[in-house]
């Protein structure tokens, strides 16, 4: 019964992961598609892992399992984040067809208010 | 169990395609990013497969790799606007 639950829970988990590479191809921008493959991709390995505790029992795989899920839940939206922002201040454009771009809102905000930012240099 | 390592495989060669032909820096870094995610799903399912502990080790270790080289890489690609 419980290899069951874990072989669905592992196809589930395929399925986040093709859709998520698949956005890596298709979608036109920077921003979307870190958008799409890093939630996807994020979610599918997950259940990967999640199936892998459901399959095996938990045993010294089933607890490694669970620490590598903490993990990447914990890291993957810290990465993401970074290199979302490290492009965006770096200057690379969005797409054409983007709606708003409220950081870039917030940026000009707080140079209009003279707020000082971090700098490598004085 | 063979289909899984397939659809795997796939998904890998997907990201090496944005890692080759990305426009931009930030683009492959993205899919560097994804490469590593993946490949510890990849482990995880060869765990399945051949019921060994030593695989998911390498798994762990891969996610704490993985993330390290993308904040270094992300870093990297933010301190070019103030050296050049």
């Amino acid at each position: 019964m419980t290899e069951s639950i874990g072989l669905i829970l592992i196809f589930g988990g395929l399925l986040f992961d093709f859709s998520g590479c698949l956005g890596l191809i298709r979608l036109p921008d920077v921003y979307n598609r870190l958008q799409s493959s890093t939630k996807c991709v994020t979610l599918g390995t997950c259940l990967i892992l999640l199936g892998t505790i459901f399959y095996t029992g938990l045993n010294a795989i089933g607890i490694k399992a669970i620490l590598c899920i903490w993990f990447i839940l914990m890291t993957s939206p810290t990465a993401a984040h970074a290199i979302s922002r490290a492009s965006h201040r770096a200057g690379y454009k969005l797409w054409g067809g983007s709606v708003c771009d409220q950081y870039l809102e917030d940026r000009q905000a707080d140079q209009k208010k003279k707020v000082p930012e971090l700098s490598v240099k004085e | 169990m063979t289909g899984c390592i397939i659809v795997l495989i796939i998904c890998c060669f997907m990201c090496l395609y944005r890692v080759a032909f990305g426009p931009t820096p930030s683009d492959r870094i993205v899919a560097n990013d994804i490469l590593g995610i993946i490949v510890v799903g990849f482990c995880a399912i060869y765990t399945v497969i051949s019921e060994k502990d030593l695989y998911m080790n390498i798994a762990l270790a891969w996610a704490l790799l993985s993330f390290v080289g993308t904040i270094a890489l992300a870093k990297f690609l933010e301190g070019r606007t103030y050296d050049d």
